[in-house]
């Protein structure tokens, strides 16, 4: 337990405590020189708690020492190039490492911990929608700082950017662990940004999290203004912590593509690279242009409520809705960014598991870089409704429509590869087979919101909620797992339990459907996204309560889940070998895989996905004296 | 050859039964204006679309796992072809050439969903946290109540003097946002006499969920019967009260003695209070005027100076404050 409390984690969590009192302080200490109020409702005044919150991430990232190499060389000190593992165990992932590996791990650790309060707090505002009128976020209720309805709101808004920060770790998790061992690096391109790029999306959950406590924001997780910038102090804690978690982001994918670009074994040719590295660049593309849109956006709004630039403040002569363009030109290619690296996942382990090769490995490849492309262009899809130029709407309605087809030649690409396979279905396969039908149920009441008409009615309704997560349940939650079960027995030398596996999926699955088909057909009949009660006259109440059965059920799906998980790691069955029967070079060699990869280097000599194909191999190791690390 | 044959056969069958079956469910909220004829005709043709694709991908899928899944004791790999040129560039092409009728088919819908009517009757709709105002320039009638004549298209021309809104009612299949700042447009030629609702689809704050008002769709008579009673005359006290509830004064301020963000009514009218400065003043029909017109000139001490300006008529303010004066 010492050991614990004097672990980097710790040591980041302390300082940023120290450096919120001492920025927060600062200001406190100019307001009382100016003869300006010192406390407010959450006793620091708003612009004491922004300057604390910032000081708090800079205290973190130089108190875990993430950043002392760099300091270092900075004062003209050398640090060691390569950097040996100096803890065992549970201690590596509390602790600053280098290695991609370990780091892939605390990113989904920390995805996980982050779904987890995301889900608690969903569970928290469908018990409340179980039933019409309010029943326990009532008026009445205070907590802090906020009424029934308000907390009501912060919730839901916090679910939506929670699920959002640990979407983007996740995918950073299966980007960090897999693609350095499927190019045959030691590790990625540059390993202190790496680990930078974690450890900064630990003080930006928390900054999330703080403005819960402090009078929470009422927007959703688009925040637009006006009401964002009149919200409470909670506001700023949520662009600050978006802000924070978008430099992951940003310098996550710049390490991603830089690694794929440099460090590709002999013969990795573009086209023969496995197919989810063609989608963590596509993705990383979209991550390292678009992010800094939110990011400015928010700043924006930080701004007008700060220093009363008007920016988005009609009676200034600013403008409501020039907030929604620069939001949602990231916001729309964030959807692709979710989703690209999990339909990469599914193209991946297809081929695996039916015995056959990834059927137009080179469509499926240039589809994710269409999507990439095509995703850029789309944005004002989210505002036919807004009050922007109208005849716009019908250029973006194209645009949007375009989507479909890229997305169609995955779709019929991954049947071509299940047909006349020899098909097995272990739990990957299962969550890899209920990612494809919910993100296909997604891909199909897609359209429907794209054509602007259409669009006037089901805009803001529960049709876009089912929309957007059956696309992400397909598109990132079953594939995340998939990749958990699949990619397990590489990190740990063993494999989680089948059983559990099995009744995780069954459990989670059937609920699912339920869940966003419900939602869907409620929103047809005119259900209101964000809102904390409906009237009963709407007959909604039934389905509101199969609804939140139902995310009961996707819950204790995951209990099961995480119990499966952290059990294995210890008492799982034993499975050092190629469990998959795959071809990717990271299984030709023994679970785990030790700290700095392969031994001895490998040239790729075939097709990636050639199952089948007697006699062939994607890679074969080079046989050297003088390989890396003998 | 007798694989795709089966597939195919369930396809078609799976398509159909997915079709009927949502439609057989009924999808949409009633069609109660014209606008919605045309969205609901497009909607259709994506349902067929939709349980079309739907078959097409989920058919082979579950034949494949069932057919081609790996029997006990069975070894050895799938069979081997990793692609097919001509049949991607089938996939690609023919979806595209969908997607543009679609956008086309679109484009058509959303003009009639916007066609003009030069004789449509213009309402101005101005939306506040957390209520709706609607004002009839043709009759001089303000209400919070919407009431439509059935078969004449109307214009709402819409304004917020907060923050965003957006005016959705279902059974129209139509939302706008409402934006401070711009004025924005919303034509509908209701079709179908019958009591709605407007809700608020924009998230606007605390009361978001409650921000409704009835619509009320009614022949051309009774249309005409309700504009006249509104434009009785009504004693200054009801009218006043009227101005109060249609301004949405009442979601800072109460008539019961509890504090919001402003000072509560009950009791206010000749009474002493102590302003932000420390001078005291009597509350009389000269500093609540000047209340309404420009609130920040003289803030109540401990209250912050949040109120709007409210463009109110002379008349019209006199009527309010004698309102006033009636809560002891």
């Amino acid at each position: 337990m010492k050991r614990f409390f004097s672990s980097a984690l710790m040591r980041g969590l302390f300082w940023q405590f120290i450096g919120t009192l001492v920025g927060a302080g600062l200001v406190t200490a100019i307001r009382a020189a100016m003869g300006l109020s010192v406390t407010d409702k959450f006793f620091f005044t708003e612009p004491a708690w922004v300057l604390g919150a910032f000081f708090g991430v800079l205290f973190f990232m130089v108190g875990t020492g993430v950043t002392s190499d760099w300091i270092k060389w900075a004062r003209g000190i050398d640090p060691p190039e390569h950097h040996e593992e100096r803890f065992q165990g549970w201690e590596k992932y509390v602790n600053i490492s280098l290695d991609h590996k370990v780091i892939g791990v605390q990113y989904a650790i920390t995805s996980l911990a982050l779904i987890c309060i995301g889900g608690l707090f969903a569970l928290i505002f469908r018990t409340e929608l179980a039933q019409s009128q309010l029943q326990f976020l009532t008026t009445d209720l205070s907590l802090f700082g906020q009424n029934g309805p308000q907390l009501y709101n912060t919730l839901m808004s916090l679910h939506g950017m929670i699920m959002i920060v640990s979407i983007l770790l996740g995918i950073a998790s299966a980007m960090n662990y897999v693609i350095p061992l499927m190019l045959g690096a030691q590790d990625m391109s540059f390993p202190r940004l790496n680990a930078f790029s974690f450890w900064i999306a630990v003080p930006a959950a928390i900054l999330l999290l703080m403005s819960l406590v402090l009078g929470g924001f009422d927007t959703g997780w688009t925040g637009y203004p006006p009401l964002s910038a009149r919200a409470p102090v909670g506001m700023q804690m949520f662009f600050l912590g978006v802000f924070t978690a978008g430099w992951s982001s940003i310098l996550g994918a710049l390490n991603i593509i830089v690694t794929v670009v440099r460090m590709r074994a002999k013969g990795m040719t573009a086209f023969r690279m496995p197919i989810f590295v063609w989608a963590a660049i596509a993705t990383s593309i979209i991550s390292l242009t678009a992010t800094q849109l939110i990011g400015l956006s928010f700043q924006m709004v930080m701004f007008q409520r700060l220093f009363g630039m008007g920016f988005f403040d009609p009676g200034k002569g600013g403008n409501p809705i020039l907030f929604q363009h620069l939001f949602w030109f990231y916001s729309h290619p964030a959807v692709y960014v979710f989703v690209l690296p999990g339909l990469g996942i599914i193209s991946e382990l297809l081929p695996v598991f039916v015995r056959k090769p990834l059927f137009g490995y080179r469509w499926i490849a240039m589809s994710s870089m269409a999507i990439a492309l095509v995703g850029f262009v789309v944005w004002a899809h989210h505002m036919f409704t807004s009050g922007m130029n109208e005849y716009l709407r019908v250029p973006f309605m194209y645009s949007t429509l375009l989507v479909a087809v890229p997305t169609g030649v995955k779709f019929f690409s991954w049947i071509a590869t299940i047909w006349k396979g020899k098909i097995t279905t272990p739990t990957p396969m299962l969550f890899v087979l209920a990612g494809i039908v919910a993100f296909l149920m997604g891909g199909l009441s897609g359209p429907p919101n794209a054509t602007v008409s259409v669009d006037l009615h089901l805009h803001d309704t529960y049709m876009i909620v089912g929309h957007f997560h059956d696309t992400i349940f397909g598109g990132f939650v079953f594939p995340f797992f998939a990749a958990l079960y699949f990619w397990f027995p590489k990190a740990t030398g063993r494999r989680m339990n089948e059983t559990l596996g099995k009744l995780h999926f069954w459990l989670m699955t059937p609920a699912f459907f339920v869940l966003t088909l419900g939602m869907m057909r409620i929103g047809l009949l005119g259900m209101r996204r964000r809102i904390v009660d409906y009237d009963p006259a709407m007959g909604f109440d039934s389905t509101h309560m199969v609804l939140t059965i139902a995310a009961f059920l996707i819950a204790l799906a995951v209990l099961i889940f995480l119990y499966n998980f952290f059990n294995s790691i210890k008492n799982g069955e034993k499975a050092e070998g190629n469990v998959w029967n795959s071809r990717s070079p990271e299984w030709q060699v023994p679970s785990p895989m030790p700290a700095h990869n392969y031994d001895q280097p490998f040239e790729v000599v075939g097709e990636p996905y050639d199952y089948g194909l007697a006699g062939s191999k994607y890679v074969e190791f080079i046989k050297s004296e003088k390989s890396a690390h003998n | 050859m007798r694989h795709f044959i089966i597939v195919g056969i369930l396809v078609i069958a799976t398509a159909a039964l997915t079709y009927f079956g949502l439609t057989a469910v009924g999808l949409m909220p009633v069609e109660a204006s014209v606008q919605s004829l045309a969205i609901d005709w497009l909607f259709n043709y994506e349902i067929i679309a939709i349980s079309f694709l739907f078959a097409l991908i989920v058919v082979p899928l579950f034949y494949s796992l069932i057919v081609f899944r790996r029997r006990k004791g069975e070894t050895g790999e799938g069979e081997y072809f990793e692609g097919n040129t001509p049949l991607e560039i089938g996939w690609t092409v023919a979806p595209l050439i969908v997607v543009i009728a679609f956008a086309y088919m679109g484009t058509y819908s959303l003009g009639e969903v916007r066609r003009v009517d030069p004789n449509a009757m213009e309402i101005k709709v101005t939306g506040f946290q957390w209520n709706w105002r609607f004002e009839y320039p043709e009759y001089g009638v303000t209400s919070n109540e919407l009431h439509l004549p059935v078969n004449r298209q109307v214009v709402l021309k819409m304004e917020s003097i907060d923050v965003l809104h957006s005016f959705f009612v279902p059974e129209f299949r139509m939302k706008q946002d409402v934006v401070p700042g711009r004025v924005t447009e919303y034509r509908v030629t209701p079709s179908l006499i019958g009591d709605y609702k407007v809700r608020c689809a924009e998230m606007c704050g605390t009361s978001h969920a409650y921000m409704g008002a009835p619509v009320i769709v009614s022949s051309a008579q009774d249309f005409d019967a309700w504009i006249k009673l509104q434009n009785a005359p009504a004693d200054p006290v009801a009218n006043g009260q009227k101005i109060i509830a249609t301004n949405g004064c009442l979601g800072c301020h109460t008539i019961d003695g509890a504090k919001l963000v402003g000072p509560t009514w009950k009791g206010l009218y000749g009474k002493q209070e102590t302003l932000a400065d420390g001078s005291t003043i009597t509350v009389d029909d000269a500093y609540l005027a000047e209340s309404i017109v420009n609130p920040t000139a003289k803030i109540v001490q401990g209250y912050p100076p949040v109120m709007p300006p409210f463009n109110l008529k002379d008349q019209e303010i006199a009527d309010v404050i004698a309102y006033l004066a009636t809560l002891k």
